[in-house]
Order: structure tokens, then C-alpha cells, then sequence
């Protein structure tokens, strides 16, 4: 990537800002060292392969803060206000390890909602707003919706114990995919476990030649898995027919207004779905009252799983066709369950997006 | 300018190393006193060998100070981003066997996979508020396993030594450690899972691909290798 000069890059950034604040949005600053637990917590070790780790000897471990958006969040809890807009423009920092040539700190101007009024028009303004920011650039945007899936799978006629692997997986396709299988029997039960569902079959003690209990997963945490995995191989496969309702949420690209029509469909079969979709219904409506030509917009049913955990309901992303090389130049969605994660008192309905300068600049020449 | 070899600088692993080149015609020895870390090289011309520690092979091989070393895989790959772009196999030695592997406490009777592991991992953590404990100094390995094979709710712990040890100690609650026979993982009383082997590794040779290659490093490398295949 080329180097941006910085007086350009910085009137960039500043018209982006004015362009949000003008949203009625209020700036903020959050620090750049973010304690490391916090993400630990919500990312899991991957984030260790991201973000820059350091240590202070009072504060622990510290981060170079990766994204901005659990430091606004945590911002807002500690506030007062119940809704509110919020504007920030910085660097964050990732470790680049797999190979492109990105850069390992780059500038981002995000723009955050928490309003729990109307969740559509919410996710409308946002996507209207980036939309209009980026609308010279002639990128392709994308969007998906987590929640259709997540609904999907709170659906399945199948134990709560299952749903829950699942939902758990969801931004982990490929192990979804493997418990999907394993669950609708169409992998075979691994030889170990049949050995071991054998012998509590026959009334063996299982713990008989298996050596101490060490470490602080004790007998009975151990006893209770036994007794789950028992309960779960006499749970019935997932059908065939609900396998293929999540492989058509899952596979489905297609343009905006057809991919409401197709979710319609696999409502009628799998009707938990009816909310999430009928949200669907109401964000295009939303877009389309703000002036979004909607029948050019895509809609991908597995858009956003793979990289941004805690988006749970819309996703967006904006694509420069032209040069596949780039990463996106913006990216956003709704991230309730952040807010759930990170709050004691529950929920704030959020979403927002943020927008990288540096490839507007480039895009722009 | 030499060829510069790295090897190993002590036991076993030096002793073998020696071994493979002698057994293919070169003759690799410490000269000097005892203790001094020098050596010398017979049968090919223009070949210098510098005696390191198996650990620091690889950032050497990878900052171009030496040309060719022979260190284990797994050390190449767990210290090495991109490895494949930094150095070349040139010849795998066929000593110094050691599979790193992911163990539990063979008492976890439904434990047998990852896919176990990472389902006992969830309920760990909500039971105990953290995330299942995995003690090992090879993290970048480790790390790019578990996330391939979709394993969550566990975070690494940084084991240099006895990392068997460290269950019963309560510092961690699997491991993922070094194995050739599986023996102090047993006494330990801790088992390996079953798809749980992230690396097979064994001694090997490894060509820089960041050093200086010049006229005499070149000729000098090509009689080494002709000498070495006979």
C-alpha cells in the first residue's frame, strides 16, 4: 500500500468527523492502551495473534487497542445518557501475520448508535450515512444478518444442549459445520466416545483404571459431561430437511429484496426465524425510506462470521471491486450482545461502522 | 566468504548431527579446548561451522548469519513467522523424534478429541469464571491449531519447564508439550488426544533463504551437497 501523506490523510480524517458530528454525534477520545483482559474475555486467544500485547507493572497486562468499539461501549455504560451518538477518529493496531502487505496500524473514523427506540432505523441511519460518505468511491457493499442464523438455530427440534454448541460456533463456520454434521448423524461418532457411551451403557465405572482426578476440573464436572454425552446419543439426528433450511440461510447471496423473499420462505418451515426476518423487512424498509436503492444491495446469508464476533443482528461491509487487493473500506453491524457481554444492566441496543481514510484517499485519486 | 553450518552445541542432538554428516562423508568435530564452542569441518572445502544453541538456530537462519543449520521443525515453525519464506527443508535427519501434542488428565474419561476439549472448555468456563487453561511455551503453533480445529474458551498459559507438572499445580488444566515416548506424560497422568498432535517434528536441515548467497557460498554448498548425497 502506498504511503498516505499525512496533511491529506488528516483533512480526510477531519471531513469525515465533521460529516459525523454533523449526525449530531458527540467526539470522543479513547485511550490506546486497553486493558488486555477485557478483550481476552470477549475475543478468546485469537486476539493475542491480532493485537499488540504489553505490560505495565501496575495495570497488568495492556493492549494497543485493536478496534474502538469495546472502549466506546465501555464509555457509554459508564455514562449516564440512554441513547446516544458518538464520533472517533484514531489508530488501532493489529499484528499482520498471515502474509498480505496491510499495514500493522492504520487510522480509523468510526460513528456509534445506542438508541433502543428503533433498532431498524438505527441500522438504517448508519448504513444511509456510510453510504453517502463513500458514494463517489462506487464500492459494492454487502450486507448479511447474524440474527437470522442465530434464530435459525434457536429453532431446530432438537436439545437445548445442541442449540447452544451451536449458537456458540456460529462465527466459527467450520466447527459449526462439524457439530451440524455430527448432530444430523452424518458423521460418525468418534471411536473413543462409543467405547465410553459402551461402558456407562454396562453399568462399568468408568473411572476405574483413569488414573488421580489432577487439576480443577473435578469428578464431578467430569460425571456430568459423561451423563450429557449419554443423554445427547439418545437424542434423535437433526433432520435432514432443518439441516437444509441452515444450509440455505447460510448459502444465500443473492440481492436484498430476494433474500427477504427466500427467508420468508424458510420461515414458513422453520418459523422461529419469522422475527429476525420480519427485522430484515423493516431495516430495508428503513434504507429505502432513506433513500437506499435496496435492489442493489447484496445480502449474504454467512456475511460476517468469520471476523467480527460480536456482531449479532445487520452487517455491512464496502468493497472496492476494482482493487481486490485492498482490504474493506468500511465495515460495520449491530453488536448488541457486546453490550450485553461488557454491561452489567443488560443490553444496549447498538450499531455503527467504522471507515478507513487512508484507502478513501487512495480510492479517491 | 564460508559456508556457514549452524548445529547444535551440546548433547544428543549435536552427537547425532555429527553422526548423519560423518556417516555421508563429512566430518564435523570441536576443535580446541573442551568447553570452547568452535569446530571443525573435513571432506568438503569452504564449509564453517558454528556451534549454537538449537533454540537460537532459527533466528539465526532467518537473519542470514548462517547459511544452513540443523535444528528440530518445531522450533523453526514455532519461531519463525512464514517459515517457508525464510528457510528451506533441505533434508530431514531422522533423529530426534518428538510429536508436540496437546494432553488432558487422563482421568478426563470424555475427553478424547478437540471437539471434546473445546465442549469441555465451555462448561469450565462458565463453572469456573476462566477460560480452560493451557499450559506450553509453543504458542504460535498451538494457537494456529486450536483456531484451525475451532476450539475456544481456552487462553495459553507460558510453560518454559515441567509444563507436565503444571495440572497437579494448578496452574493450568491441559498441556501442550513435547513427547517422543509419551512417558512423562503418563506419570504425569495425563493422556494425549486423540486428533490432538499439532506437529511431528524431528531434526532437520534447513537452508537460509535471507543469507548472502555468493559465488563461494554457492560452490562451497554445492560441494556440500554433493558430498552429502554421495
Amino acid at each position: 500500500m502506498t504511503a498516505t501523506p499525512g496533511r491529506a490523510l488528516e483533512a480526510e480524517q477531519a471531513r469525515l468527523v465533521v460529516r459525523f458530528l454533523a449526525e449530531g454525534a458527540e467526539l470522543v477520545d479513547p485511550p490506546v492502551l486497553q486493558p488486555a483482559e477485557t478483550l481476552l474475555d470477549l475475543y478468546g486467544e485469537d486476539i493475542r495473534a491480532r493485537a499488540y500485547v504489553t505490560r505495565d507493572p501496575l495495570a497488568g497486562e495492556l493492549m494497543l487497542r485493536p478496534d474502538f468499539t469495546v472502549p466506546v461501549v465501555q464509555m457509554h455504560i459508564a455514562g449516564t445518557a440512554a441513547s446516544a451518538r458518538y464520533v472517533y477518529a484514531g489508530k488501532v493496531f493489529r499484528v499482520q501475520e498471515q502474509g498480505v502487505e496491510r499495514p500493522s496500524e492504520y487510522d480509523q473514523v468510526g460513528f456509534e448508535i445506542f438508541d433502543s427506540a428503533d433498532p431498524a432505523a438505527s441500522d438504517a441511519a448508519v448504513f444511509a450515512l456510510f453510504s453517502e460518505v463513500l458514494a463517489p468511491l462506487r464500492l459494492r457493499a454487502a450486507t448479511g444478518d447474524i440474527g437470522v442464523l442465530m434464530a435459525a438455530v434457536q429453532g431446530l427440534s432438537t436439545s437445548e444442549r445442541r442449540k447452544a454448541a451451536l449458537s456458540r460456533h456460529i462465527w466459527r463456520p467450520r466447527r459449526f459445520r462439524a457439530l451440524l454434521d455430527r448432530f444430523g448423524g452424518r458423521s460418525p461418532v468418534p471411536p473413543t466416545r462409543a467405547a465410553l457411551l459402551q461402558r456407562v451403557a454396562a453399568g462399568e465405572d468408568v473411572f476405574a483404571e483413569a488414573g488421580p482426578i489432577i487439576g480443577q476440573r473435578s469428578r464431578g464436572e467430569i460425571e456430568a459431561r459423561v451423563e450429557a454425552l449419554a443423554a445427547d446419543a439418545a437424542e434423535p439426528p437433526v433432520s435432514a430437511g432443518e439441516v437444509e433450511l441452515l444450509d440455505e440461510i447460510t448459502g444465500l447471496r443473492e440481492k436484498a429484496p430476494n433474500a427477504l423473499e427466500r427467508l420468508r420462505d424458510v420461515a414458513v418451515d422453520l418459523p422461529s426465524i419469522s422475527g429476525a426476518v420480519e427485522r430484515l423487512a423493516a431495516r430495508l424498509d428503513a434504507l429505502t425510506a432513506r433513500g437506499v436503492d435496496v435492489h442493489t444491495l447484496d445480502f449474504e446469508g454467512s456475511y460476517g462470521r468469520t471476523q467480527m464476533e460480536y456482531y449479532d443482528g445487520f452487517v455491512f461491509g464496502f468493497y472496492a471491486e476494482t482493487r481486490p487487493d485492498l482490504p474493506p473500506v468500511a465495515t460495520g453491524g449491530r453488536y448488541d450482545a457486546l453490550t450485553r457481554a461488557l454491561g452489567e444492566a443488560g443490553a444496549v441496543p447498538a450499531v455503527g461502522g467504522v471507515i478507513r481514510p487512508a484507502l478513501t484517499l487512495e480510492l479517491a485519486r | 566468504m564460508t559456508l556457514k553450518l549452524g548445529v547444535p552445541s551440546k548433547g544428543r542432538l549435536m552427537d547425532k548431527t555429527f553422526d548423519w554428516f560423518g556417516a555421508r562423508g563429512v566430518g564435523l568435530s570441536l576443535s580446541g579446548a573442551d568447553r570452547e564452542y568452535a569446530g571443525a569441518v573435513e571432506g568438503v572445502a569452504g564449509v564453517e561451522l558454528v556451534l549454537l544453541s538449537a533454540g537460537e538456530i532459527p533466528r539465526e537462519l532467518e537473519a542470514g548469519r548462517i547459511h544452513l543449520g540443523v535444528t528440530g521443525s518445531d522450533m523453526v515453525r514455532e519461531r519463525l513467522a512464514h517459515w517457508e519464506d525464510r528457510v528451506a527443508e533441505l533434508a530431514q535427519l531422522g533423529f530426534g523424534q518428538a510429536d508436540l501434542v496437546i494432553a488432558v488428565p487422563a482421568a478426563w474419561v470424555d475427553v478424547d478429541t478437540l471437539d471434546d476439549l473445546d465442549a469441555a472448555a465451555a462448561a469450565f468456563r462458565r463453572l469456573h469464571g476462566h477460560r480452560l487453561r493451557i499450559a506450553t511455551k509453543y504458542h504460535r503453533l498451538v494457537r494456529e491449531f486450536l483456531k484451525l480445529h475451532g476450539v475456544a474458551d481456552y487462553v495459553l498459559v507460558d510453560s518454559q519447564g515441567a509444563t507436565e507438572g503444571t495440572v497437579k499445580n494448578l496452574t493450568a488444566e491441559a498441556i501442550a508439550d513435547i513427547t517422543s515416548t509419551g512417558e512423562t506424560l503418563r506419570a504425569n497422568h495425563l493422556k494425549v488426544l486423540a486428533d490432538g498432535v499439532v506437529h511431528r517434528s524431528q531434526a532437520t536441515l534447513f537452508r537460509s533463504r535471507g543469507a548472502v548467497w555468493g559465488e563461494a557460498e554457492t560452490a562451497a554448498f554445492n560441494g556440500l551437497m554433493e558430498t552429502l548425497e554421495g
